[in-house]
């Protein structure tokens, strides 16, 4: 998809008119992501986060592979093989720490694109399907993030496994022998670790694919924009190279400085002093806890502490399933025609004062024990967190009085736009 | 519909959640408190505030006092803890040459194989070797209380130094031992009295310890570097050790990190001018006032 | 931060426009250093990613073979491992050490004496690599009944080089002669392949 006023791509140099003819590829880039793709000229750098996420799905895919040269799936040398890396590999703690920082990295990237989403009506008609594609990425990327934190085998890694496995085993009826094919045993064992390693290196090509789904599924209506209103002309928009090339290197730069100095100052500031001692499968650490990017649904696999009905567990398990699913719905729960927050008042207090602190809530509950008041906050938290995406979100997009939109983005960004019509 | 149907869920959701929180605030107002009172609760201390060179992005490594932790887990700690992730060769990057490491590794014995009747016997260590582990199988090491492994100990548990240091350092008489509020233990708890075996250590997360003090006397070991060595500096001088063991590549680490930081705040700030000069043309001009 | 939402004011803060031929040097400047830096940094990046593949430091730690040759009669040799790769320890009987030392070197394509490849008072001791200098093939004759070649020391079955009694590269397409590793013979009966001579 292009805009009438989109730059054709004309290569100057004979090879590339060559290579271009037999396979368009460059075609396809320079549509995709050169001149020739137009993009709203206003854009904020909550946009830089898709490029963002791609960088470090890179990132990750490199490190993970150097590390697969000397990583070994077995239960028995699979610690001791992770302490070779960082020992005796040349450049192996460099690799280890970045590979590890790297998926924390991920999810700041990937949770600030969603929330970017979530303010901006970025899933809203016409772009529900590059909305659908993106949480299916986050589903497979937090498989991949729980499956790779398993493989060092650690005390946390072994009981991480044993808990989230465990949850099949929730499901009625067909939950234990479920349970038990996943595993490929009784408990986490050598079967298990290797199947996660086989999936781990699988899965990110996986995301690769869906990801390409994605920004193409993206291509066909355009990137939306800060004011939700849709491209109308050409001084809406600016070639992406440049323009979008330029801002997203700087935003790398800062986002690669903060990276930077966790991996080489603090390595294990984000990870847990228990995955440092051998799985264990006869002692339990005292407080098991996932990595802080899952703190949110481990909060509220956790709030459920009381059978309602259907038993606790099934109702944690059913909770934290259905908080990423709930995701998808969105596009037909939020039927307001007003895109972005901006222009949005009632939309944006429930944002801004029940969304934000709710999460805020569940990401710090989720890394602390399992004792008050950090049960009943996330108690708390959670009954929002649905009550805002299955309640209010709807009835708001009912009864909301959006504020005046502008004509056009040229209008918003320069004040006036000669195209303007008086309605 | 899909409305009709969320608003169900959402509902559903929440009555079971508000459900459960209505159980929980109810429990804790009758019991009147949040979090039970235990022993562990009210008399664990958190780890002494102790210094080590490596502290802080600009530390390094004081090869000294490696060579004395060295020295003290050679002669105190490695009857009871092996430190299998370490091996003799990597003893140079304390300083050692090589004809010293060597040395230093044949004064330890490792497990060998007979080549002629295949029996197993021993032989001295050689630099390949990893240190030895003071227990022949998992079996013996149950039956000495299962004393952990040390290699990774200082980033194994929060605050890992500190914690090693403050252990080694903490042993106290539990008669009569009062917190920082004033309350005496063993009043306050006379269930949480050390059992015969255990050893009372409020630095320990359980306040009762399995291991008895390792270090018990100034001069326990005789450095060879001639410093004296108190407990409270054999203590400092085998976590700086341990911190080693733990993470080798610690200050070359920090070393890489500054220039890879200083690389990229230049790359950032042409990045950032670069930015603002491709936008020059579509940003909007100031107004002037 | 940038201010470029859509509420963008008019005065909203932008650079001074640059127009000129002066000026579009220097704009260009500026992006062309942006870019070379970033360049700079990628190529950066690749050092750990290819250093990684070298030897780790464990393998690379100097490891020794002990090997007891009191065993080895006059005319036998064994078949030993250093560092994964096939050792021949060789004792050679007088007659094997006579016709090594008649060779003349010009006939030799690598030319080095049997003195060169065995140690000072041990003259009778071959500690070779079992490794054929010409793709790698483990040559024939330290078992007994093994094919020797046409010069009576090992023969490798790959593509016919023949190698004599002091492990000399005499026919075929060897380039060199079988290397002869570092070892020293720590008393008159032990030998340790992979350490230096003192």
């Amino acid at each position: 998809m292009s805009f009438p006023w989109a730059r054709q791509y004309e290569p100057k140099v004979a090879f590339m008119r060559y290579l271009d003819e037999k396979l368009p590829l460059p075609r396809l880039v320079y549509n995709a992501t050169g001149a020739g793709y137009p993009v709203p000229r206003n854009l904020s750098y909550m946009w830089n986060f898709g490029s963002l996420a791609g960088f470090c799905l890179v990132l990750q895919i490199v490190t993970g592979i150097v590390l697969a040269m000397h990583y070994a799936p077995n239960g028995d040398i699979a610690f001791a093989s992770t302490e070779h890396i960082m020992r005796d590999v040349n450049w192996g703690w460099l690799l280890r720490y970045a590979h590890a920082n790297g998926a924390s990295l991920f999810f700041v990237a990937i949770y600030l694109h969603i929330f970017r989403g979530f303010f901006y009506g970025s899933y809203k008609a016409p772009r529900e399907m590059v909305w659908l594609l993106g949480v299916v990425i986050f589903l497979l990327l937090m498989a991949t993030a729980f499956m790779g934190y398993v493989l060092p085998w650690g005390q946390m890694s072994f009981w991480a496994s044993k808990v989230i496995t465990g949850l099949f085993g929730a499901i009625p009826l067909v939950g234990e022998p479920l349970q038990i094919w996943l595993l490929g045993g009784y408990a986490p064992d050598n079967a298990t670790l290797n199947r996660f390693f086989s999936l781990h290196y699988l899965l990110p090509f996986v995301i690769v694919g869906v990801v390409i789904l994605h920004i193409w599924a993206l291509h066909i209506p355009g990137s939306s924009n800060p004011t939700g209103v849709e491209v109308k002309g050409e001084s809406d928009t600016v070639p992406f190279h440049p323009y979008y090339t330029a801002k997203d290197g700087f935003g790398l730069g800062v986002f690669l400085i903060l990276y930077c100095v966790l991996t080489f100052f603090l390595p294990n500031a984000l990870g847990h002093p228990d995955n440092y001692i051998p799985a264990n499968p006869m002692a339990t650490p005292a407080h098991i806890v996932p990595e802080w990017y899952f703190w949110p649904f481990y909060a509220i696999l956790r709030a459920f502490t009381i059978d309602f009905i259907l038993p606790a567990k099934l109702w944690g398990v059913l909770a934290m399933f259905s908080s990423i699913l709930v995701w998808f719905f969105l596009p037909w729960l939020d039927k307001s025609p007003v895109r972005s927050g901006h222009f949005r008042p009632l939309f944006r207090k429930f944002f801004w004062f029940g969304l934000i602190p709710a999460m805020a809530v569940l990401f710090y509950c989720g890394g602390a024990p399992a004792e008050e008041p950090y049960v009943m906050l996330s108690q708390v938290a959670t009954a929002y967190y649905f009550l805002h995406f299955l309640v209010i979100l709807p009835l708001v997009s009912w009864f909301e009085r959006p504020e005046p939109l502008p004509f056009s983005i040229t209008e918003a960004v320069l004040g006036s736009d000669k195209k303007a019509v008086l309605q | 519909m899909i409305r009709a149907i969320a608003i169900l869920v959402g509902l559903g959701f929440t009555a079971a959640v508000v459900w459960a929180f209505g159980w929980g605030a109810a429990a804790v107002i009758s019991q009147g408190y949040m979090v039970e009172p235990t022993a562990e609760h009210e008399f664990h201390q958190h780890p002494k505030a102790v210094s080590f060179s490596t502290d802080g992005p600009f530390g390094k490594w004081d090869l000294q006092q490696l060579q004395r932790g060295y020295q003290v887990y050679k002669e105190v700690c490695s009857a009871c803890h092996s430190l299998e992730y370490v091996a003799f060769r990597d003893l140079v990057q304390l300083g050692y040459n090589e004809a010293e490491v060597k040395a230093a590794a044949a004064e330890w014995t490792v497990p060998s194989l007979d080549p002629v009747t295949g029996e197993n016997t021993t032989r001295p260590g050689v630099p390949t070797d990893y240190f030895p582990s003071p227990h022949a199988n998992a079996v013996m090491l149950a039956a000495a209380g299962n004393p952990p492994d040390l290699s990774l100990m200082t980033k194994a548990r929060h605050d890992g130094s500190a914690y090693v240091y403050s252990l080694l350092t903490g042993y106290a008489d539990q008669a009569g031992y009062k917190n920082e509020d004033g309350e005496v233990l063993l009043e306050e708890f006379p269930d949480a009295k050390t059992p015969t075996g255990l050893y009372f250590n409020p630095y320990f997360a359980t306040l009762n310890f399995g291991m008895p003090p390792p270090l018990v006397v100034d001069g326990q070991v005789t450095y060879a570097d001639g410093t004296e060595a108190t407990i409270d500096q054999m203590a400092k001088d085998v976590s700086a050790f341990l911190i080693w063991t733990a993470e080798p590549t610690l200050v070359k680490q920090r070393q890489t990190g500054w220039w890879v930081l200083g690389f990229l705040i230049f790359a950032t700030v042409l990045a950032w001018l670069a930015k603002k000069q491709v936008w020059a043309p579509v940003t909007p001009k100031r107004r002037k006032d | 931060m940038a201010a470029t939402t859509g509420n963008a004011h008019p005065d909203a803060l932008g650079p001074e426009g640059q127009p000129g031929e002066e000026g579009v040097r220097r704009r260009d400047f500026i992006n062309i250093a942006a870019v070379a830096t970033a360049g700079v940094g990628g190529a950066a990046m690749l050092v750990p990613l290819i250093s990684q593949m070298a030897p780790s430091k464990d393998v690379l730690a100097q490891s020794t073979t002990e090997l007891d040759i009191s065993g080895i009669e006059p005319g036998m040799a064994i078949k030993a491992m250093f560092r994964k790769q096939p050792v021949f320890v060789r004792n050679l009987t007088t007659a094997e050490i006579d016709a090594a030392q008649a060779v003349p070197l010009g006939d030799l394509r690598d030319p080095q004496t049997l003195r060169e490849r065995t140690k000072e008072g041990h003259g009778n001791i071959l500690v070779t690599m079992g490794v054929c200098t010409h793709l790698g093939c483990v040559p024939l004759g330290t078992v007994e009944g093994e094919n020797r070649g046409d010069f009576g020391g090992y023969f490798c079955p790959c593509h016919g080089s023949h190698y004599d009694t002091a492990g000399r590269v005499r026919k075929g397409p060897a380039p060199t002669n079988l290397e002869v590793p570092d070892y020293v013979f720590t008393n008159d009966t032990t030998i340790v392949i992979g350490q230096e001579a003192a």
